[in-house]
């Protein structure tokens, strides 16, 4: 069973207070949909749309062609993984596996077999007859994500699935999802989060949502490369964001002329560009500004500066310098003309 | 412990001796005393004796007994029924509908059990609904008096219950009812358990309601000892309460050796 999920303008509002609004969004059949954002931002309500879990005031929730906007939860066909697992605590985790399988009436003599692929599936076929509370966090979780694919559920939620595990294990299941999601391709994913390393890594395309409100939506690539606005330059990835005037074949940032391109953006128009802290470099070069360094952190493989530039603090992560820069010196920072993108051009200053 | 010197703990055991021997135990003591005695004309009773309990297990002590085990444990089931079907309803409700049945509950609570008594006695004698003089007039009236309680533990419980596991449950697909007997009820377990005590015990206890309607062949056990003393049958009236006292000791500590997966929590 494959099938995709679409919103259709989407809106879930709380008592007076829009969590969402007008959402629209395409997962297609087999796709890892990642929806980024602060929290507050609206994520998981579209998720809980998906689950049935909150209803839209307005708009449609499809699953494949199916319209499931009015459809109870227990009749949607998903699985979900929220972030503290919800196992049932009373229940040996093959019978929390099997659980979906015994409420859907699967045919008694197929649990067993399914409940057992679904555990060596996801590395857990030795805990079959431990109790939930008998497990570390990693392995509730990995149990959490056998219970749900057991169904067989042509689309998976993931409610921040990672974010109660600690980081050496974060990117250990991180590599397992990914992996999941190779051995069964038809499934569709939408893994809401707030951690941009986990949506770049796994996603085919993030969400980035904000202000419940869909702020941007492409491949990882896309954004982090060509962001096309101040939010998801800045949430996706870190960015450096200088106010500038556009003119002639580049544009002037606090007096100095920089060469970027342009992009056609209109002589005369103010402009944001976007310069990521590890695409600059320390000393002369093309596009150079002289600056204060006004704090230096050193973060082990990398020296973080931040540098003020005719007013502006500009970071800068460079390769673990040999001497650390002192406090008050002033440094040269430059940048290659294609590293940096021009945002929200278009805006002239006189009119 | 709370109380870090020497000096203070002892002071704290001292209290606790003091407030605690007389206020609870020894009343308890004085009536365990009395049952195994004949006198009582000196500061200690004299004259001991097990004959009152060869009175108090056997013939209409007995029967009334039996009688207060059969209503308590009836009316413990009716009310843990009731109450948890409410406390589950209360919890699919609105703010405003909440606060109704959860006011409705506790009202048996709130009034005297006398007048509870009573008005289960004026509003069940009458045809159709005629119970007056029948056993079912007693059950009644302790299942109203009971579910209070049972409403109030468990609508605790379902407050606490995390909602996580119902959603968890439906997006795996289990309709409502499949997630009220396979996780709600099994995580709700340990606090029935508690409820279930609690309601027999204080059904076993139950006089001032019972006193305004039970029939003549359907004594319970509280009333008999009501009686008795007020003959004058002191001494087999505290045997019979020492039974009573012990019979439902040993049902509450059967109830709490119930084990519960969910309470491994």
């Amino acid at each position: 069973m494959t099938s995709g999920i679409r919103f259709e303008d989407v809106s879930v509002a709380y008592g007076g207070t829009t969590v969402l609004d007008a959402f629209s969004l395409t997962v297609e059949p087999g796709e890892v949909m990642a929806l980024l954002g602060p929290s507050g931002s609206g994520k998981t309500t579209a998720l809980r749309a998906v689950a049935g879990f909150v209803r839209p005031a307005a708009g449609r929730v499809f699953i494949g062609d199916r319209d499931v906007t009015g459809l109870p939860p227990h009749r949607r066909g998903i699985g979900m993984v929220v972030q503290q697992y919800a196992l049932f605590p009373h229940l040996r985790v093959e019978d929390n596996v099997a659980f979906g399988l015994k409420a859907r009436k699967v045919n008694k003599g197929e649990i067993p077999g399914r409940v057992a692929e679904a555990l060596e599936m996801t590395g857990m076929a030795a805990y079959g007859t431990r109790y939930p509370r008998e497990l570390s966090g990693g392995q509730q979780q990995r149990v959490a994500i056998a219970r749900a694919l057991a169904v067989r559920p042509g689309v998976l939620l993931l409610d921040e699935p990672l974010s109660a595990l600690d980081a050496q294990l974060r990117s250990g299941m991180l590599a397992e999802l990914a992996r999941l999601h190779r051995e069964l391709p038809e499934v569709s994913i939408l893994y809401v989060t707030h951690d941009q390393v986990e949506a770049l890594t796994l996603a085919d395309r993030i969400a980035v949502m904000d202000k419940a409100r869909l702020q941007d939506c492409g491949t990882p690539r896309q954004l982090y490369r060509r962001p096309r606005t101040e939010f998801t330059a800045s949430f996706v990835g870190n960015a450096n964001l200088l106010p500038v005037a556009v003119g002639g074949a580049g544009v002037s940032f606090a007096g100095t002329p920089l060469k970027v391109d342009t992009g056609g953006a209109a002589s005369g128009s103010t402009a944001t560009l976007c310069v990521r802290p590890h695409l600059v470099g320390l000393g002369d070069g093309p596009n150079a500004l002289r600056g204060t360094i006004t704090e230096v952190q050193w973060r082990g493989a990398t020296h973080r500066l931040y540098v003020d530039v005719g007013g502006r603090r500009l970071k800068a992560d460079l390769r673990e310098l040999r001497e650390t820069p002192e406090l008050g010196a002033e440094v040269t920072l430059h940048f290659a003309p294609e590293d940096a993108v021009l945002l929200g051009a278009g805006v002239t200053s006189d009119g | 412990m709370l109380v870090h010197s020497r000096t203070g703990r002892w002071a704290a055991w001292a209290l606790f001796v003091v407030l605690f021997v007389p206020l609870f135990a020894l009343p308890l003591l004085v009536i365990l005393a009395a049952s195994f005695s004949t006198h009582w004309s000196g500061a200690f009773p004299s004259g001991p004796t097990a004959g009152h309990y060869t009175a108090a297990v056997r013939g209409e002590s007995l029967q009334a007994l039996t009688t207060s085990l059969v209503t308590a444990l009836t009316a413990s089931l009716l009310a843990l029924t009731v109450g948890t079907w409410a406390a589950l309803a209360a919890a699919a409700l609105g703010r405003g509908g909440k606060r109704v049945l959860d006011a409705l509950f506790m009202l048996p609570v709130a009034v005297p059990s006398v007048v509870v008594g009573l008005a289960v006695l004026v509003a069940f004698s009458q045809p159709p609904l005629l119970l007056n003089g029948t056993r079912w007039i007693v059950i009644l009236a302790h299942t109203v008096l009971v579910t209070a309680f049972a409403h109030q533990s468990v609508s605790a419980a379902v407050r606490r219950l995390d909602p996580m596991y119902e959603q968890a449950a439906a997006s795996l697909g289990a309709r409502p009812s499949y997630v009220l007997w396979k996780v709600k009820l099994p995580l709700l377990l340990p606090s029935l358990n508690a409820a279930a005590g609690l309601c027999f015990a204080l059904s076993m206890g139950e006089l001032s309601a019972t006193m305004m309607l039970y029939p003549p062949d359907w004594m319970p056990l509280p009333v008999r000892i009501f009686t008795a003393t007020d003959r004058g049958s002191l001494f087999t009236g505290s045997a019979v309460a020492v039974v009573l006292m012990a019979t439902t000791l040993l049902v509450l500590l059967a109830v709490s050796r119930i084990r519960t997966k969910a309470s491994y929590r």
